[in-house]
């Protein structure tokens, strides 16, 4: 709804102090969700920065390379990516206004978004088992809270992915509605960044050591 | 009929009977005082019908301009409690020397100190500078509203909410007893089992997420919100202040954020962060807790640099010195507000080339701050200066500031701070700068722009007596803690044993006091000034002859501010328009797009502070609920695409056309 | 009018004077040097704060409306001249004051050992520096003093002219370590060691105090800090070995507990691992110290095992001075307790059979038989 209005002020000799019509201003929603998800990326950072200091605090524990399992991790850094393909298409069909492709593509996004969610909650199920909990150890407080909070974004992720498709559905692809999956798109792909500096930064570094 | 205990802590968590300080004689009578005042006021709201009165228009309002003045009747109200907290610990100090052991123990005087840091800063001087910024800035320039409307709605209940908890600390249970930024591991759960540090981070939560909200929707209003003509270089001061302080709102709140998420689990669900054992480190807290604290000191200053600005141009009835200047100086503190952290804990041992590069970042700040300082200066210099209040707060301000800057670089030198670390010389110097910078600047811009939105100006007599209390009992209550911290004297202490520093203690309390009547006048002057309203009328709209756009429209402003958007076409817009002949429009008008209220920022402000008072007491059932229904709400607010409408263009007539009838009585 | 600002002056001075303002006027050389550099820098300042403040005045006196004489230029808002001038005569004093940051930053370095003993004395060959092992209790302080054996509470002293070498650490949070008359504060810190060299050039009884808030007793925490000559010296050594116990480890973790307002205390010997046992978070012998965890960590942790390796204490274990959990000491010579098989390599895989058992008398494990991360609790 970006509706900008051109503006032709007056020449210098009479100037023109206001405007006739209605002035428009751009929508910010865009920006601001954007400021926002760099605040947001900034509490990530925080979490990376202790994760960096804390992360080979054992406590005469276990470390990285004792729990993390890879394979799981990689499917899961799978899950995530492609859901964001998945959510490219989304958009795309939303581009061309077309509600039906829309939603399944959200649909897809969604189950590839609910399967991340899930491996990873296995994934922690098993380090609880093992007696690898936040508590244990420095690194494992910092590790767990940084790959919570991002699992707890994705999952906030999901509960608005359907919100969305419940209006879409019930309004229809109308402007706001655009301009909300958009915001939403963001953020999927923000996290799916984040994502990335956690798989590398975490597991990758530390299953090498 | 008994009740099993665990049902009893199922239901209430570990909120007991005992959490009520009913053995407190000051805390019993604080609270029938605040008690029976809350009562009668109801009472007095509900004899007066203005409940619906007052949900319609402020509770769920989403102008900009009535939720400023909110944010600063809060703020006046928290100065108030943050300063009772201020005067009790005067009077402590004053008192407790040798074998008298003055009036409150260490329990109670610890909570006072950690209350009165947070909430002054948290609960008085952020709602100072974000009121007056969301009540100036979108008229400044020549905007309708902020970018997000409810977002601001619901940043100011937050803040608010946060602000509640805190009071509610003084009457069920305890505040925190850590200093007011609860550094661990002494604000962790061994050493901190109680609820005073969990009342601390759940206020600061709440009230956080405020203020990030807010600092968002400002810098999109500024961005993207400006008249059309306004470019950045054409910004009026104080808009460039709001936009640098709200971008480091942005940059270092989330810090604040997060390292109060990872206390809270240590706290909660026993993680090691910030423990001794297993591996944490305290210190990473205070590295993390300064790179929010120390933007935060130029998030409150910087807009008040900006009020100077203002009110210098305005009452010099000058061009400000240096605008290009000005602005790159807000820019480069900005920047450089990020590297100098480290200097709030050079005793830290850290080695000598950290800590002399965190001391010279420090100083290069004072060369832009310097700048400031002398384009105000040379502002004056060549003016035709009238010394209407804002003016007096601004001179004050020039000379005391420039003392706090002096002590704050000398501080800067790491062997310099060794020796008055945590001393009273560095109380008298941050109270120097916030009281002398932000203070003085938050009553000089409250004073500048009341006319603007009520349609009358304060009483000058009693702004002047505020002013000259307030003044005055700043130099006598902070000079003497100098003079203490170069006794050696350091802060937090509640009991002294050489006798030789009490007369420097009661100079202090003198001073408090002193500064409490400056803080009366000023109510007395809220009160005195409603009374007189009629022979302080503005009908203008410009009763300081300004500069800027927000005194071309009337006094108070149409809910919509500017019947037609104005057109910028240079600094100092509404002066040039006055200077090239400017008519006021009185036909033309067309229907104006509005927001509408709503109440759901009130409502889901409630439920955070629920949940909050539910985590803070262990009362998980509540705090599951309160989290679903926030979310429940949240999500049902977002199906609600009926969200503004049209002010009609007979409306926008009828009020343009009584406010031509005004002018022309007027003139 | 002077007549009257003397006699508002006066009674300032005569207060000024009659006070002791130790920051200004210490005892040792390193706060003296504080004191120079706080006194230079504020002169380099007040080069500028000066004019800022009388310009200030003069300005507003001077353009005051009222006076129709002051020339009034309303356009005039740019100077390249002038803005030259006010961006750099700032710059000026801070590079002046940045190069002597810089260098008297590193000079006085508190972990830099110390080079003279005033302005005009260096130390002379063969002295040894007294060193001092501190320790911030729950609210007062514990001085070991190695090379002499002995160790107090809340009373430090030094021979005059003798460079003294602290190291500072805390038992539970954060304080400072601040003798105003002697040298500037460092932290004092759990689990963490900061150092500080100084010396103290006159004979006296200073007050020495925490500078940073540690809680319900903090106010109380002050000590005596006694600047004595020599001979005064070694007789207060003698007394102190004349009159007190000795303080072993059990001594240490009585007097470890919260106290306020603790009165001196004299120990004649002290265990001569005490102070690392303090730093390293393990004079309760079961704790693993972390030199030890650091240690391990360096290599890779304990391994999926090493959950295991955890000592929890009971409700009645949440007291100030002590932490809930925490980590077991794995096998000492003197205290094998837990058995570590120590030639066994350290960062075992999972996978690997457990490289160590726990075997220790003062816990026992519960196990649910469901999880194999079963807790250690403690029997007591």
């Amino acid at each position: 709804m970006s509706t900008h209005t051109t503006i032709t002020p007056g020449d210098a000799d009479t100037p023109m102090f206001y405007l006739a019509e209605e002035h428009h201003p751009e929508n910010g929603t865009l920006l601001g969700f954007w400021i926002y998800l760099m605040s947001d990326c900034l509490i990530f950072a925080v979490l990376f920065a202790m994760y960096g200091v804390l992360g080979r605090s054992y406590a005469a524990g276990p470390s990285g390379a004792d729990l993390f399992d890879l394979t799981t991790v990689a499917i899961n850094t799978a899950m995530l990516l492609f859901s964001s393909i998945t959510y490219g298409f989304a958009m795309l069909e939303m581009e061309k206004g077309r509600q039906g492709p829309t939603l399944v593509w959200l649909v897809i996004t969604g189950l590839f978004g609910l399967a991340f969610v899930g491996l990873e909650l296995t994934e922690f199920a098993h380090l609880f088992h093992e007696g690898a909990t936040p508590q244990r150890s420095a690194f494992l407080s910092s590790f767990f809270t940084l790959v919570a909070t991002h699992g707890l974004h994705v999952s906030f992720g999901i509960v608005w992915l359907i919100t969305l498709m419940v209006q879409v559905v019930q309004k229809g692809l109308i402007p706001e509605n655009k301009r909300r999956l958009m915001c939403l798109s963001m953020f999927w792909h923000f996290l799916d960044v984040v994502w990335i500096g956690v798989f590398t930064f975490v597991y990758l570094m530390g299953s090498l050591r | 009929m008994s009740i099993s205990p665990d049902l009893l802590t199922f239901v209430f968590g570990r909120l007991t009977f005992e959490a009520l300080p009913f053995h407190e004689p000051i805390l019993v009578a604080t609270f029938a005082v605040v008690a029976l005042g809350g009562a009668g006021l109801l009472a007095l709201l509900t004899y007066l019908k203005v409940w619906g009165y007052l949900w319609t228009e402020w509770l769920t309002t989403i102008d900009h301009k009535k939720i400023g003045v909110m944010y600063i009747i809060m703020a006046v109200i928290m100065l108030v409690r943050g300063f009772s907290d201020a005067i009790m610990m005067r009077l402590q100090q004053a008192m407790a020397f040798g074998d008298a052991q003055g009036y409150l123990p260490p329990e109670h005087y610890d909570q006072i100190f950690t209350a009165h840091g947070v909430i002054m800063i948290f609960f008085v001087a952020m709602p100072l500078i974000t009121g007056l910024m969301n009540f100036v800035v979108p008229l400044q320039i020549g905007a309708r509203d902020v970018a997000f409307p409810f977002l601001n709605n619901f940043s100011f209940w937050m803040t608010a909410g946060g602000a509640v908890l805190v009071m509610i600390s003084l009457f069920i249970g305890e505040f925190a007893k850590t200093g007011w930024l609860a550094y661990p591991p002494l604000s962790g759960i061994a050493y901190s089992p109680g609820v005073g540090v969990d009342y601390y981070i759940w206020s600061l939560q709440i009230a956080g997420v405020g203020t990030l909200l807010s600092g968002v929707n400002l810098i999109a209003t500024i961005v993207k919100m400006r008249a059309p003509g306004m470019t950045l270089m054409r910004m009026p001061i104080f808009t460039w202040t709001a936009l640098c302080s709200n971008i480091l709102i942005v940059a270092s709140f989330p810090v604040l954020t997060a390292t109060l998420v990872l206390l809270s689990l240590d706290r909660y669900v026993g993680t090691n962060f910030f423990t001794n054992d297993f591996g944490g480190s305290a210190m990473m807290y205070v590295n993390l807790i300064w790179i929010w604290g120390h933007p935060e000191v130029y998030i409150l200053v910087l807009p008040a640099f900006g009020v100077f600005s203002e009110v210098t141009a305005t009452f010099c009835g000058k061009r400000l010195f240096g605008y290009a200047s000005m602005v790159y100086a807000t820019v480069v503190i900005t920047i450089l507000s990020y590297l100098v952290w480290l200097h709030h804990f050079f005793t830290m041992g850290s080695g000598a080339s950290v800590n002399s590069f965190f001391g010279i970042t420090t100083m290069i700040i004072s060369i832009p701050t310097g700048a400031k300082i002398f384009n105000w200066l040379f502002t004056m210099y060549r003016g035709r200066i009238r010394f209407e209040v804002p003016m007096l707060w601004t001179v004050s301000f020039m000379v005391t500031f420039t003392i706090g800057g002096m002590t704050g670089v000398l501080l800067a030198v790491p062997p310099a701070d060794f020796v008055l670390h945590n001393s009273l010389f560095l109380i008298a110097h941050f109270h120097n700068v916030i009281i002398g910078g932000v203070v003085f600047g938050m009553f000089a811009g409250i004073t500048y722009w009341f006319p603007k939105a009520f349609g009358f100006r304060l009483d000058p007599f009693w702004g002047k007596m505020s002013f000259w209390f307030w003044t005055v009992g700043f130099y006598f209550a902070f000079m003497p803690l100098y003079v203490l911290g170069l006794m050696g004297v350091t802060r937090r202490v509640n009991h002294f044993e050489d006798p030789s520093l009490q007369i420097w203690f009661v100079i202090a309390a003198f001073g408090a006091v002193l500064i409490a009547i400056g803080i009366a006048s000023f109510l007395i002057q809220l009160f005195v000034s409603f009374r007189r309203r009629e022979a302080l009328k503005d009908v203008t709209g410009d009763p300081w002859n300004g500069r800027t756009l927000e005194w071309s429209t009337s006094s108070p402003p149409p809910a919509y501010n500017f019947a037609l958007t104005p057109v910028v076409h240079d600094l100092d817009a509404w002066e040039d328009m006055k200077r090239r002949g400017y008519v006021r429009p009185t036909e033309g008008f067309i229907p104006i797009h509005m927001p509408k209220n709503t109440g759901a920022g009130v409502i889901l402000a409630g439920v955070s502070v629920v949940i909050g008072f539910a985590m803070i007491w262990h009362i998980w059932w509540l705090a599951g609920l309160g989290f679903v229904s926030l979310l429940a709400i949240a999500i049902g607010h977002t199906f609600n695409y009926n969200r503004d409408f049209h002010i009609p263009a007979d409306e926008v007539v009828r009020t343009e056309g009584r406010r031509t009838q005004l002018l022309a009585a007027g003139a | 009018m002077t007549k009257l600002r003397r006699l508002v002056l006066l009674p300032l001075l005569g207060l000024l004077s009659g006070c002791n303002m130790v920051v200004l006027n210490p005892s040792g050389d390193v706060a003296a040097q504080q004191r120079d550099l706080l006194i230079v820098s504020t002169a380099l300042m007040l080069l500028i704060i000066v004019p800022v403040i009388v310009l200030t005045l003069l300005f507003a006196w001077r353009y005051r409306s009222s006076n129709k004489d002051a020339v009034y230029a309303p356009e005039w808002a740019h100077s390249t001249g002038l803005e030259v001038v006010i961006w750099s005569a700032p710059l000026v004093i801070i590079i002046a004051l940045g190069a002597i940051t810089w260098v008297s930053t590193h000079l006085l370095d508190p972990y830099r050992p110390i080079e003279r003993l005033d302005a005009s004395r260096p130390i002379p060959e063969g002295v040894k520096p007294l060193t001092v092992q501190v320790v911030a209790l729950d609210w007062k302080w514990l001085f070991v003093y190695p090379d002499l054996g002995v160790a107090t509470v809340n009373e430090l002293a030094a021979p005059v002219d003798t460079p003294i070498a602290f190291k500072i650490t805390a038992s539970s949070v954060m304080n400072s370590f601040y003798v105003p008359a002697l040298a500037g504060q460092i932290y004092a810190m759990p689990g963490m060691e900061t150092k500080l060299h100084a010396v103290i050039n006159k004979p006296g009884d200073y007050e020495g105090f925490s500078a940073n808030y540690s809680g319900q007793g903090f106010s109380g925490m002050r000590f005596k800090f006694r600047g004595l000559g020599r001979e005064d010296f070694d007789k207060w050594v003698a007394s102190v070995k004349a009159d007190g116990g000795g303080l072993e480890r059990q001594d240490y973790l009585a007097l470890e507990r919260p106290s306020e307002r603790e009165p001196v205390r004299h120990y004649a010997s002290v265990a001569s691992d005490l102070y690392d046992a303090i730093l390293n978070r393990c004079v309760d012998r079961s704790k693993m110290c972390q030199s030890d965890m650091m240690r391990i960590d360096a290599q890779g942790g304990l391994g999926v095992a090493g959950v295991e390796n955890v000592i929890t204490l009971g409700k009645d274990g949440r007291d100030r001075a002590f932490a809930k959990s925490y980590v077991a000491a794995v096998c000492t010579p003197e205290a094998p307790r837990a058995s570590v098989a120590s030639e066994a390599p350290v960062g075992g895989r999972s996978g690997e059979p457990p490289i160590f058992e726990m075997k220790a008398t003062r816990t026992s494990f519960v196990s649910d038989g469901r999880s194999p991360a079963a807790r250690a609790v403690s029997s007591e």
